[in-house]
């Protein structure tokens, strides 16, 4: 047999792999191998499908049927029913929850429909490995086509034309990055990706790295050529090892093939690529930090201008893009600019590539066209919220965007739309949140995690931060007051204008968006002591409800702190002032007699 | 290896590669052509994996790659197996019975790439699912 008739693409990017996708591989060959099979089916170990909530993730083609939740132990009954017998194994297709109903192809399934997948086009599709397959899908072809028949003005020019912006946050717009850092005559430029994600719940760039990263590679050539760079830096977390670990046997096999290196496709243009690994500190995310990293200094950024086209690494011009927007670059090569600008809205083209995370019911990794509505995304794409809970917040672009509430639902996702309304794109995480999340303890948390990542260097990040933390903790408390509310307004507006770079010019943006549309939860914390989510541990108050109690003392029982007081048969009673609010005795009783406050009564 | 020093070498290789991962794009495509292979205990006891090979075989042979073969269950026909169904776009699926290796390869050739049935093997020209 020259050709498998069937192939099983197995995700083993790390959602997958930590649900234990490559012990599901192993099973899977040794149950194919004992059928007789091997010469005529083929497993392939692929990147991320995006449907991480129902991982791991196989898909069987040429059928095109998908399966979810594959445990190593379902290997035997896939090969001997689907495989062998041609029959599909029904308990593991993805059953729809609305339409009450088994789904067996990829395009059916509503989690996919809506999606446009450019960045994402090879995650899950081809073997992250294997260079070979990378080629199979136009690999290595833009790189090829760019130096063999494109000047370095007419790349610049296309990028330019495409209208591709940085999807890294910032938005800005990548040809004419590239056409600064070109203009800035220098012996030595440098060409980096920043893979240093470091927004919380964020996962684009790993998924990208681990599914793709040979599109990562050709793109960064492509950029060092247009801007004239011979070296190039992929600044990536050593969190992500298995993202290291590909990028690794990615360099090794494009050097192989001569796609880095001297003399690449026979031309004069040389360039080749390091790792450097980042120590995770957030800071390092912003580009003049990330410089400073790579050189062994500490990572702190400078003040902008200079910007690093002109003055970067080693005081020579420095391109920096983010791992998305290279994952972009090809198509738009070959494919050409009007292509890429007909996706999207006017000012934002092409696609994005979001971490749906939260209280959604699929949890995973999207790619849609911008301009799509919120809304679609949420409850189209994610499924809508879980346990039919009512959705309250959905948190875009990490510690440095905002929290969206359901009446700007129909917002369509742009650069522009997003920062008119307190949040923005940022790199794309995209965490939603249900009437059980408190805002006020939201923002807190974002807070507490920029206090420790401020690095420091200027006074209104470093102090200023660690203020509207205190302030919101005061509140969380129950210690709050109405000055307090002014005061983190005054203060956010104020770190924003004053800080020197990205990390402090949007930090206080959870909490100026939550005090914005949620102004009524935090007057409920300083004016009534009441957590309407009922989240704030000090704000909580649990009461037992006389005429419910069956005296059963269960509660009493299971209580940590003996707080509560009663006989057989008699209503109980709860000491507030011993009460350290675990939610036991709530958990515990089988009456409902045990009520918390989390209804305003 | 040695490096690549051209486009148009790449290009080569990617011919070479793209063969080895056709499935992976034929299968989402409308308009290919489908094969469906009964593969029920009675089709594999009757010697359907002979007749798949060849018939992958045979589409291997010729390039087809608007082609995809799939295995399916039991259709019923026991008593012809192994039956072959030929569905292409737009048209009544054909079902062909008794097709060993020979006649699967027949079936590639005249009703796939010629377009005419092989009226002697075909057990049902119209069946409707309910």
């Amino acid at each position: 047999m020259s050709k498998y008739r069937s192939h099983i693409l197995v995700c083993v990017g790390t959602g997958c792999q930590s649900q234990e996708s490559v012990e599901l591989i192993d099973q899977l060959n040794k149950e194919i191998d004992s059928a007789g099979y091997k010469d005529e089916i083929q497993v392939v170990k692929t990147g991320c499908f995006g449907f991480c909530e129902k991982g791991p993730i196989i898909k069987i083609l040429p059928e095109d049927v998908f399966y979810i939740e594959v445990k190593p132990s379902d290997a035997n009954e896939i090969v001997q029913e689907h495989i062998v017998k041609g029959r599909r194994v029904e308990r593991l297709l993805y059953e729809e929850p609305n339409l009450n109903k088994r789904l067996e192809e990829q395009h059916d399934i509503p989690f996919y429909k809506k999606q446009i997948r450019i960045a994402l086009r090879n995650c899950g599709l081809i073997d992250p490995e294997n260079i070979s397959e990378y080629i199979a899908v136009d690999g290595y072809l833009a790189l090829g086509k760019v130096l063999t028949e494109m000047s370095q003005e007419e790349v610049i020019k296309l990028i330019k034309d495409s209208g591709l912006r940085g999807r890294g946050g910032g938005g800005f717009s990548t040809g004419y990055k590239w056409e600064l850092t070109y203009n800035n005559k220098n012996d030595l430029k440098f060409m980096i990706c920043n893979a240093d994600e470091g927004d919380p719940g964020a996962f684009m760039d790993r998924s990208i790295l681990e599914g793709d990263p040979h599109s990562v590679l050709e793109s960064m050539a492509i950029g060092a050529y247009a801007i004239g760079a011979e070296k190039g830096y992929i600044y990536i977390r050593a969190e992500y090892p298995l993202a290291i670990h590909r990028l690794e046997v990615a360099i090794k096999q494009a050097r192989e093939y001569g796609f880095l290196g001297e003399r690449i496709f026979g031309t004069e243009f040389n360039f080749d690529i390091e790792l450097k690994y980042g120590a995770g500190a957030f800071v390092c995310g912003e580009e003049t930090a990330l410089l400073n990293s790579i050189e062994g200094g500490r990572g702190e950024p400078n003040a902008k201008p200079p910007f690093p086209a002109e003055s970067g690494l080693w005081n020579r011009p420095t391109c920096v893009n983010n791992v998305e927007t290279f994952a972009n670059i090809p198509p738009i090569i070959l494919k050409g600019p009007e292509w890429f600008s007909k996706i999207g809205t006017d000012k934002s083209r092409g696609t994005k590539v979001f971490a749906l995370a939260g209280k959604v019911n699929n949890v995973g990794l999207i790619e849609v066209p911008m301009g799509i509505k919120m809304r679609e995304v949420i409850f189209d794409i994610g499924g809508g919220i879980r346990d039919n809970k009512k959705f309250k917040a959905v948190q875009t672009g990490g510690p440095s965007g905002g929290c969206i509430p359901e009446e700007l639902l129909d917002t369509a996702i742009d650069y522009e739309s997003l920062k008119k309304i307190g949040s923005m794109m940022g790199s794309g995480g995209m965490i939603v949140m249900d009437e059980d999340n408190c805002m006020v303890n939201i923002a807190k948390f974002y807070l507490e995690f920029t206090e420790e990542e401020s690095c420091g260097k200027c006074t209104p990040c470093r102090i200023g931060n660690r203020r509207l933390h205190e302030i919101l903790i005061k509140i969380t408390e129950g210690k709050g007051t109405k000055e307090d509310l002014e005061d983190l307004k005054r203060l956010g507006e104020m770190i924003k204008i004053t800080s020197l770079c990205g990390l402090g010019q949007s930090s206080p943006n959870p909490v100026l968006s939550t005090l914005k549309y949620f102004y009524e939860e935090y007057e409920q914390h300083v004016i009534n002591k009441h957590c309407p989510a009922g989240v704030c541990t000090a704000l909580k108050k649990y009461e037992i409800k006389a005429e419910h109690c069956k005296g059963c003392t269960l509660c009493k029982k299971v209580c940590p702190v003996d707080c509560i007081a009663g006989n057989v048969k008699e209503a109980h009673i709860i000491d507030p002032e011993k009460c350290i609010k675990c939610g036991a005795c709530f958990e515990a009783c089988k009456f409902n007699a045990v009520e918390n406050n989390k209804v305003v009564s | 290896m040695s490096t690549i020093k051209s486009l148009d070498e790449l290009k080569k290789i990617r011919e070479e590669s793209l063969k080895k991962l056709e499935l992976r794009t034929v299968g989402a495509e409308k308009e290919s052509i489908k094969v469906l292979i009964g593969m029920a205990t009675c089709g594999i006891a009757a010697g359907a994996r002979d007749t798949l090979n060849a018939i992958i075989d045979e589409i291997d042979k010729r390039g087809l790659d608007n082609v995809y073969v799939v295995q399916v269950g039991c259709m019923g026909y026991c008593y012809a197996e192994p039956v072959v169904q030929v569905n292409m776009p737009g048209k009544e699926p054909i079902l062909y019975g008794n097709i060993d290796a020979k006649k699967g390869r027949e079936i590639i050739n005249t009703h796939i790439e010629k377009g005419e049935l092989l009226e002697d093997l075909i057990i049902s020209k119209s069946f409707h699912r309910i």
